[in-house]
């Protein structure tokens, strides 16, 4: 019998290999600066996918709850002199906390209104991260304690690299763990049909509530990342923007398809970069693309890109 | 002590009836159909009976239990399980991952252990597999395990409808036209595993438009008209009734239906 690997152990190879190979030959820190921030950006959009493409609820307030983790990483330390990993695992629950609380009523809405809710907590939340200036430093934001482990201080960009390269390869087999799980089997079911789910016992609130807290989750961690990384957070982690960034990553990928996040994430972290010797043209050039990648590649890059190949394989 | 009863239930959307006083009893291990118009209400009382849509107008029992205005989800606990007249099937799931949904109910919900993949819940993957394959073969649907639901055939997609619901292991079953848009062999096949699954003891609650299916493997049937219960009997008993012949070809078709000899 021939070695047949489960789609879920490719995804995890495929993932591996694409922090691990670029990681033994990028050039220069600049380019190990922009692979962590990839990953970073990756993690964040996998759980606003496990939400919106696995689930089917929408979120145009995701990257509130990826402030929620920086903010809780930057403060903690500079307020009350906590260690900065624990102020990361403490942003971290909060997240999770506000996501459960507001997470019931909110779920009951759908589609438009869904969205719309969301929008608002997103705004809600930045709008405090600008007001609280003795807190947060306001508008201008504040400095991140550098986090230290056994005494060796994390600050090189091929460190960050690595770790939260580490952390996305945790994020994708945390998510693919759970996608084939009765778990992930409830969220794809009350995407398709609410009413058949229920009628087979699933507890369709219940199964909201989780992947809205899995997802704050997901975006909490890699804020928390993002702050010990880059040692400065502003209110624009948290924005309106920023949340569309998220949805523009999780769409352009693919919804549903992990590796489509990565994807995703990927093109819009380097697009921008690479657009640069477009000067005044760059954001035109970027859009056009987006335009173009979303008519020929329907249904997102990773699908798009497998349903051609299978088509040309299958005669 | 009959395993459904239903006593006085009605509805009513916007001041319009959809069901009135419909009361009846289903004995446990039968084929009970329920026939009527369409229109009649017969998916509506589905809605009703498996939770979909509340009304005070009336109680359910399963089993002895009121279960009046209790949730679906709380209903399939109690082994009740349906298929929809329009198909609700998880389209962008495969077929084995359809047919797994079915065991939900059966299953551990520890998020911790899912998301680690422990030795208990890949044990339980490993069950869950295999009861929802041997669903999908009692229906003839093991072949396409792999494949999506949404494209499959019409008819396969009816035939997954039914073993999802299996893979729940029902006590009661309701079936909601599982055999419209089917061709003659297709019936005939659904024909047989209705059969086979009341042998196995589950009771079936049938809507079914096909009268030569119905009244072929119905213990009873019920003909609802506007709402209402019209009446309800043997098979041989319904078929004859000349009102239940009038409600669905009109007075006069009736008159010489009845008067016929070649018809009795
Ligand atoms: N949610 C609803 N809102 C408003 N009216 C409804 C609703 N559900 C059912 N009805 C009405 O109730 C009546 C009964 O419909 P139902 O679907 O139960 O009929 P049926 O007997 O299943 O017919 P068919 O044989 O065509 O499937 C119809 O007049 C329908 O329009
Ligand atoms: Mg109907």
């Amino acid at each position: 019998m021939a070695l047949k690997l489960s789609p879920a152990v490719l995804i995890l190879i495929a993932t591996v290999l694409i922090v691990v190979l670029p990681g033994l030959v990028l050039p220069s820190p600049y380019y190990y600066r922009v692979g962590a921030l990839v990953f970073i950006s990756a993690l964040a959009v996998i759980g606003l996918n496990l939400l919106m493409g696995y689930a089917g609820q929408v979120s145009l307030g995701h990257a509130g709850f990826f402030a929620i983790g920086a903010y809780g990483t930057a403060i903690l330390p500079a307020q009350l002199g906590w260690p900065p990993l624990l102020a990361a695992a403490t942003g971290v629950v909060l997240a999770a906390a506000l996501a459960f609380a507001i997470g019931r009523p909110i779920l009951r809405l759908r589609g438009q209104h869904l969205a719309v809710a969301t929008l608002g907590i997103g705004m809600l939340i930045t709008m405090v991260l600008n007001a609280e200036v003795a807190i947060t430093g306001g508008p201008d934001g504040m400095a991140v304690a550098r986090a230290t482990v056994f005494g060796f201080k994390l600050r090189a960009p091929e460190t960050w690299y690595w770790i939260s390269g580490g952390l996305l390869i945790l994020g994708v087999v945390a998510a693919l763990n759970l996608l084939n799980s009765p778990t992930g089997r409830a969220l794809r079911a009350l995407h398709d049909s609410e009413v058949a789910a229920e009628v087979l016992g699933i507890d369709v609130t219940r199964y909201k509530l989780v992947v809205f807290v899995a997802a704050s989750v997901y975006a909490a961690v890699a804020g928390a990342a993002l702050a010990l990384f880059s040692g400065h957070v502003t209110p624009d982690v948290g924005s309106f923007l920023r949340s569309v960034e998220f949805v523009t990553m999780a769409v352009i990928g693919g919804l549903g398809s992990i590796l489509g996040s990565i994807v995703g994430a990927a093109v819009l972290v380097i697009l921008p970069q690479v657009l640069t010797v477009f000067q005044e043209y760059e954001t035109l050039v970027l859009g056009v693309m987006i335009i173009l990648f979303m008519i020929f590649l329907r249904g997102g890059i990773v699908p798009g890109l497998a349903a051609r190949l299978t088509a040309r394989l299958t005669p | 002590m009959s395993i459904l009863a239903v006593d006085g239930l009605g509805i009513a959307f916007g001041g319009i009836r959809a069901l009135d006083a419909v009361s009846f009893a289903v004995p446990r291990g039968m084929i009970f159909s329920i026939i009527g118009p369409n229109g009649a209400g017969k998916t509506t009382l589905f809605n009703v009976i498996s939770g979909i849509y509340r009304t005070t107008d009336g109680t359910l029992a399963v089993d002895g239990l009121d279960v009046t205005g209790l949730r679906p989800a709380t209903l399939a606990s109690l082994g009740l399980s349906r298929t929809f007249q329009n198909l609700q099937l998880f389209t962008r799931m495969t077929v084995l991952e359809n047919a797994m949904t079915g065991r939900h109910r059966h299953e551990s919900r520890a998020i911790l252990g899912h998301l680690v993949r422990s030795p208990a819940t890949r044990a339980q993957e490993r069950r869950s597999r295999e009861l929802a394959m041997a669903c999908l073969a009692r229906v003839g649907l093991d072949g396409e395990a792999g494949r999506l639901a949404g494209a499959l055939p019409y008819g396969a997609m009816k035939r997954l409808e039914i073993a999802r619901a299996l893979a729940t292991e029902p006590r009661l079953l309701l079936l909601d036209e599982p055999a419209a848009g089917c061709n003659a062999a297709e019936t005939e096949e659904i024909d047989r595993l209705l059969v086979d699954i009341a042998a196995s003891g589950i009771t079936i609650v049938l809507i079914e438009h096909d009268m030569k299916l119905v009244m072929g493997i119905s213990h009873r049937v019920l003909v609802l008209v506007e709402g209402r219960v019209l009446t309800e009997g043997e098979p041989h008993e319904v078929a004859r009734d000349p009102r239940v012949i009038e409600a669905y070809l009109g007075r006069d078709a009736a008159h010489r239906l009845v008067e016929a000899p070649s018809y009795a």
